[in-house]
């Protein structure tokens, strides 16, 4: 693939928890319909990584823009409004209400009702699922579909840029792989995603480029065919 | 048309009830012993769906009621028996002036969570009783009296109509539906996109300001007030009603509050006890249904629907919202 213009831009990123130093400087470019993976063992910094640029979590200093805006200290709020999506860690779901309003939770920031009413339908058909449980208590939902119901929900505030936070966690092999299918078909309909996981080879196959991150450094970056190539990632995430 | 038939049907059992009861106290069906306790239930309702609306259904643990209560109460008390002012304005000015130090004591506080909220508005809640004894032109600690008499059953019966609506109305909303959301998860709000310190604060503003609209009326039914009236038991009789409603239930709260009034009127005579069988209501209620009597649910005439369709051997157009 070409050049891509860059529609998210991280200058130079620090987080520090209380005394903990826990991004230490990140570059990162995410290009307009990019898939881009960040991977990395636990406690690398991935996470954090995603809830600075959704706003979740003050930076201490650098520089985070989005199409070309300083989003920096934007609140998380308003970052969402301007077509920035998490799918957070654990999914969170909004477990005591019904998959429809969860849904319908997700286009809060809308006032379009006929575009959300077209989006509604839009998840339906992708994850058919979440059709026949629509009115079932989302607590009640299994692993799977919680999942699907959080990237569902996410959808429905017609994000330009998807931000998912270990999708594949707690998840059978196979949904694993239905759950990741499902991040490349949204890709193709022209959302832009970031991605974090554990499950570097999974990553890895999707992503167009990925970023291996360790203790808060980016220590390697490249086309995700290369770096799943890569000795030292081979060795230490591939388990080869 | 279902939904303006229903609202039809509900306005007029309303009417009924309106009058009937009107008709009881003019021809003195319902005495004076009654009629109190028939306005104590209505102060108690707004106050426990108020409450409601901040713990339930938003999810945050406050104990301040009885100090917004208080706030309320004088505030509307100096407006009328201090000032001459009319008892509409008292009302306004009641319900601000509770707002109002909602918004005061809701900022700072509304960044804690559960039992820090909780200790945090049970402190305003005493800081307020106190403040308020030591002041000489609300009458310190022997209190405010002379506070004209202006409540009777129309007033009482419109209050908490209009209460009733509003908290409804506002759970209804995308507002309320946001302030729920806080309260599943408030992460998971922030990243759809709602601001959950503006909503944690607005739905205690609004029940705050209830809670002063309570203490108008609570002042110009009794025509005295004293600081002690707003202690912490006040406001723990308003979260006995919740609880046993159901936190999350506005038709809980109703049920509960004219449960627990009623109850305490016939307790009334063994006041020694009445907190000891409160106490064991709270248990039992623990024990056996934890989520309150109605749980999130609420009585609406889909029952009667529902009834409707068993009576009628059809099934009923299945609502899936």
């Amino acid at each position: 693939m070409g050049r891509v213009e860059a529609l998210l831009n991280l200058e130079d990123v620090n987080v520090h928890y209380g005394a903990i130093w826990a991004l230490k400087g990140i570059n990162l470019t995410v290009g307009e319909g990019e898939i881009v993976s960040l991977i990395g063992a636990n406690g690398a910094g991935k996470s954090t990584t995603l809830r600075a640029i959704s706003g979740v979590i003050k930076t201490s200093s650098g520089r985070i823009s989005y199409q070309g805006e300083d989003i920096t200290k934007t609140p998380a709020h308003d970052i969402v409004k301007k077509g920035i999506a998490q799918v957070p860690e654990g999914r969170r779901i909004f477990a005591n209400l019904t998959v429809m309003e969860n849904l319908e939770l997700g286009a809060y920031i809308r006032r379009d009702a006929k575009g959300i009413k077209q989006d509604m339908e839009m998840v339906l058909d992708r994850f058919p699922r979440l059709r026949e449980r629509i009115s079932q208590i989302a607590g009640t939902l299994s692993g799977g579909e919680q999942q699907m119901l959080a990237i569902g929900r996410a959808l429905m505030t017609r994000p330009k840029l998807m931000l998912l936070d270990e999708p594949s966690m707690g998840l059978a092999p196979l949904l694993v792989k239905e759950i990741f299918s499902i991040i490349q078909e949204i890709n193709q309909d022209g959302t832009t995603i970031l991605l974090v996981e554990q499950n570097a080879r999974m990553a890895l196959q999707i992503a167009h480029r990925a970023y291996v991150l360790e203790t808060g450094r980016i220590v390697l970056e490249g086309s995700a065919q290369k770096l799943a190539s890569h000795e030292d990632v081979k060795k230490a995430y591939l388990g080869g | 048309m279902k939904k303006y038939l229903s609202t039809l049907i509900i306005c007029l059992v309303l009417a009924v009830f309106f009058v009937v009861v009107q008709l009881g106290i003019n021809n003195g069906f319902i005495t004076g012993y009654w009629v109190t306790n028939l306005y104590l239930v209505g102060i108690n309702v707004i106050l426990a769906s108020s409450l409601n609306l901040i713990n339930g259904f938003t999810g945050e643990f406050s104990l301040g009621h009885a100090g917004f209560m208080a706030v309320g109460a004088y505030s509307g008390a100096i407006i009328t028996a201090n000032l001459g002012l009319p008892f509409p304005l008292a009302v306004i000015v009641g319900m601000l002036a509770a707002g109002l130090t909602g918004v005061l004591v809701g900022l700072p506080t509304l960044r804690l969570r559960g039992d820090y909220l909780a200790i945090a508005t049970l402190g305003f809640g005493e800081i307020v009783r106190v403040v308020l004894m030591n002041i000489d032109y609300v009458g310190g600690a022997s209190g405010l009296r002379d506070i004209p008499f202006v409540v009777n059953w129309p007033i009482i019966f419109f209050s908490v109509v209009l209460s009733l609506l509003l908290i409804r109305n506002f759970i209804c909303s995308s507002h309320g539906r946001a302030c729920l959301s806080v309260r599943e998860n408030d992460l998971a709000a922030e990243m759809m996109g709602i601001n959950i310190t503006y909503y944690k604060v607005l739905a205690f503003v609004i029940g705050a300001a209830l809670a002063g609209l309570a203490g108008v009326l609570y002042a110009h039914y009794y025509t005295v007030l004293q600081p002690r009236d707003f202690s912490f038991m006040l406001t723990f009789d308003v979260l006995v009603m919740v609880m046993v409603g159901g936190l999350g239930s506005l038709t809980g709260s109703v049920v509960g509050a004219v449960l627990i009034t009623v109850a305490s009127a016939f307790l009334q005579s063994i006041p020694e006890l009445r907190m000891v069988i409160y106490a064991l209501l709270l248990i039992i209620s623990a024990v056996f249904r934890p989520q309150g009597l109605l749980g999130e649910k609420e009585v609406s005439l889909k029952i009667l629907q529902k009834l409707g369709g068993v009576f009628n051997g059809a099934v009923g157009s299945k609502q899936t919202h």
